[in-house]
């Protein structure tokens, strides 16, 4: 063995990374930021950072098959004439026609229903597909207002006031020219084929004042038979939570920024906004402080993806949970099937998130008649049905686990933490002691 | 005659007795008395009615109108006529901010001067104002008539698609990607007929400057990315 310059193993920086450099060099390239579609992509504390306790020799559990686990929740009930009434407490979260292929609105509205659960329109305004299947359908009020217009919101169950996405606090809309067909040219009073940057802020109002008064003329124009929700995004949910209900929302819906956004910076997707699990104790912590907890519904997003998940968010508070990347993947977003078309364009099934681009090997996020094509909406339907069902029997197994006769009797005390940071975000203690970061001075 | 005196009846009576009005309803003319500067007043109504609304209202009269006539004698606040799609509303005095914000048909005649953020959005609407706007009109304006016979305030346009915009007076200044453009017979004779329709006689549309988009932002481009701020 030689002692001479003893080689050392050629070593990457943790902070100039791999993925870093690549961006660097793709930025020096083209001039512009990256935009891309889903969620924060970094590891972030999340629900994976909870557990459950189960039963033990004082609190007892239900008997898996035998003994009932309700699972409905009625949305809406504060001012609204007719409130939905749904059968399971995950809802299909917003995602815009126009983003999404027609094919795909429709599988969607199919899905839910099939489920007992609502869809959600989104930017871009309401599709003929989406209504017809959807027997539960939540209208987005969105700052752009594309092809916002009384007749669509009449014939809607509920209509959604969108402030803010976990996924961009603060930001608008964004459809890339290659996907603004003619139907969605149209449907938008847009030129066919631009590059669309919906705005970031409400047209008409500016502040919780006005919001309130916004309100009130959504609720004379539905003649009060319509529930009201708002929409923000995880970033003041404390505040923002109190102020919705303040103007008079009859549900709250907050989405931390691992949610699902169609397009929009990369930047802006990983930067802005706080954790789902970071949102919900504070959103909750508003509803009790105005005696409005389970009076007003808190619905939260992002990052949602299977029964423990919607099982560890209503027992910090939640009424529902809302889906939109996951309700994707079961439609067949990202599917391995695709491997070698997903490698032509670059990537790997699993990591596809150019959707701005239209050119989605599953036929969910575009416009091409021909990649459209490839998604059967009574099938992909059927997978979503599938789906939602699944996540109700794990969030109904865990319940009994814990005793409780109904998911909205889940609690805080029946969950401790992995980590400090998820104990301190979520309230509970961590694994093994009663600590709670934050709490009794320390 | 119905006549709806608010300071006796409520606000949603009101818009309940307008809503169950349908296509062919016998009682066309509605007069709406001590509005006092209530919200909402005359919103969602969908039925070829005239609606006479004696004084001054607050948020977003006639928001949503379909088909009816709506005239407010008195001011209107912001949001007068919001995503209106036909129609007309006729305000005899100034209108606050947002005036005509996101609408999709009809026409909105403002006889006094308007606010700020006047025709932001809008979609299709015609606006016909016979004084002067303020800042940020016409932003992100997609479709539709901007008319203004007095000035327009700073930034008019800014972001605009493909709506046409008419001012006779000054522009304080123009927003990012709006330009004067050439007048030409056919945008004379849109202006004419909405002067006409709006019951102005003493403004010529000669006197009229016509503005609108350049086009330049519609797609992105390194090049322009400093208009993007
Ligand atoms: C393709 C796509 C399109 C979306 N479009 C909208 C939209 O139009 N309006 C909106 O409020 N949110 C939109 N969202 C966000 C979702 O409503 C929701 O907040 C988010 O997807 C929830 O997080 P998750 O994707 O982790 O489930 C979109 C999300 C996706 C994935």
């Amino acid at each position: 063995m030689s002692y001479e310059n003893p080689p050392t193993i050629p070593r990457k920086s943790a902070t100039f990374d791999d993925y870093t450099l690549s961006e660097i060099r793709r930025a020096a390239t083209t001039g512009i930021y990256d935009i891309r579609g889903g969620g924060s992509k970094r590891r972030l504390p999340h629900f994976d950072d909870l557990l459950f306790l189960g039963a033990s020799i004082s609190r007892y559990p239900l008997e898996g098959y035998r003994e009932r686990c309700g699972t409905e929740v009625v949305l809406g009930a504060r001012f609204a004439k007719k409130p939905l009434e749904l059968k399971i407490p995950i809802t299909v979260a917003g995602m815009s026609f126009g983003s999404l292929s027609a094919n795909a609105k429709e599988a969607l509205g199919r899905g839910a229903s099939a489920a007992g659960t609502s869809t959600t329109t989104g930017d871009g305004g309401m599709s003929t597909e989406e209504r017809g299947q959807s027997q539960t359908l939540v209208y987005q009020y969105l700052p752009s207002r594309y092809g916002m217009n009384p007749e669509d919101l009449l014939k809607a169950d509920a209509i959604e006031i969108v402030v803010g996405q976990g996924a961009k606090p603060g930001g608008g809309g964004m459809l890339l020219g290659q996907k603004i067909t003619d139907r969605v040219a149209n449907m938008r009073t847009l030129p066919k084929g631009i590059d669309q940057r919906s705005a970031c802020r409400h047209p008409d109002w500016t502040g919780p004042d006005d919001m309130e008064i916004k309100i009130l003329e959504l609720r004379e124009i539905t003649d009060w038979q319509k529930p009201i929700f708002v929409k923000v995004g995880g970033a003041r949910p404390y505040y923002d939570v109190a102020l919705a209900v303040k103007a008079g929302a009859d549900v709250v819906v907050v989405d931390g920024m691992q949610g699902g956004t169609a397009a929009t910076q990369d930047v802006f997707i990983e930067n802005v906004g706080m954790p789902t699990l970071a949102c919900i104790r504070p959103a909750v912590q508003a509803l009790q402080d105005l005696g409005m907890h389970r009076k007003v519904q808190l619905i939260v997003s992002g990052g949602v993806r299977n029964g423990a998940d919607v099982a560890k968010a209503l027992a910090l508070g939640a009424d529902a949970v809302s889906i939109g990347t996951a309700a994707l993947v079961a439609l067949g977003d990202n599917d391995p099937a695709y491997e070698a078309e997903y490698n032509a364009l670059g990537t790997t099934a699993g990591a596809y998130d150019d959707w701005h681009e239209g050119k989605d090997p599953a036929g969910i996020t575009t416009q091409d008649p021909e990649l459209m094509a490839r998604l059967d909406p009574v099938l992909a339907g059927r997978r979503l049905a599938n789906y939602l069902k699944v996540m109700t029997l794990e969030a109904q197994t865990i319940a009994r686990a814990c005793g409780k006769n109904h998911l909205h009797n889940l609690e805080p005390e029946d969950l401790c933490a992995l980590t400090i940071e998820a104990a301190a975000m979520a309230r509970v203690p961590l694994a093994g002691t009663s600590w709670i970061p934050g709490q009794a001075g320390f | 005659m119905p006549v709806i005196d608010l300071a006796q009846t409520g606000l949603r009576e009101l818009n309940a007795a307008l809503h169950s009005q349908g296509s062919g309803t016998n009682e066309t003319l509605w007069e709406v008395l001590n509005p006092r500067g209530s919200h909402a007043v005359a919103v969602g109504v969908n039925a070829p009615i005239a609606v006479e609304i004696k004084g001054s209202v607050g948020y977003y009269c006639a928001g949503m109108n379909r088909e009816a006539s709506v005239t407010v004698y008195g001011s209107a606040g912001p949001g007068v006529a919001e995503n209106m799609m036909s129609g007309e509303v006729r305000v005899k005095g100034d209108a606050s901010q947002y005036a005509g914000a996101t609408g999709k048909g009809g026409l909105l005649i403002i006889e006094g001067n308007a606010s700020s953020r006047c025709g932001i959005s809008m979609k299709g609407i015609d606006i016909v104002v016979r004084g002067s706007i303020g800042h940020m009109s016409a932003f992100m304006a997609q479709a539709g008539h901007l008319v203004v016979c007095g000035d327009a305030g700073d930034a008019l346009g800014d972001s605009i698609y493909e709506a046409k915009l008419f001012v006779r007076g000054a522009v304080k200044s123009l927003g990012a990607d709006c330009i004067e453009k050439e007048m030409r017979g056919e945008h004379l004779h849109a202006l004419q007929a909405l002067l006409n329709r709006a019951g102005i006689v003493d403004v010529k549309a000669s006197d009229f400057k016509r503005y609108g988009s350049a086009r330049k932002l519609y797609n992105f481009s390194v090049d322009h990315a400093d208009a993007y701020g």
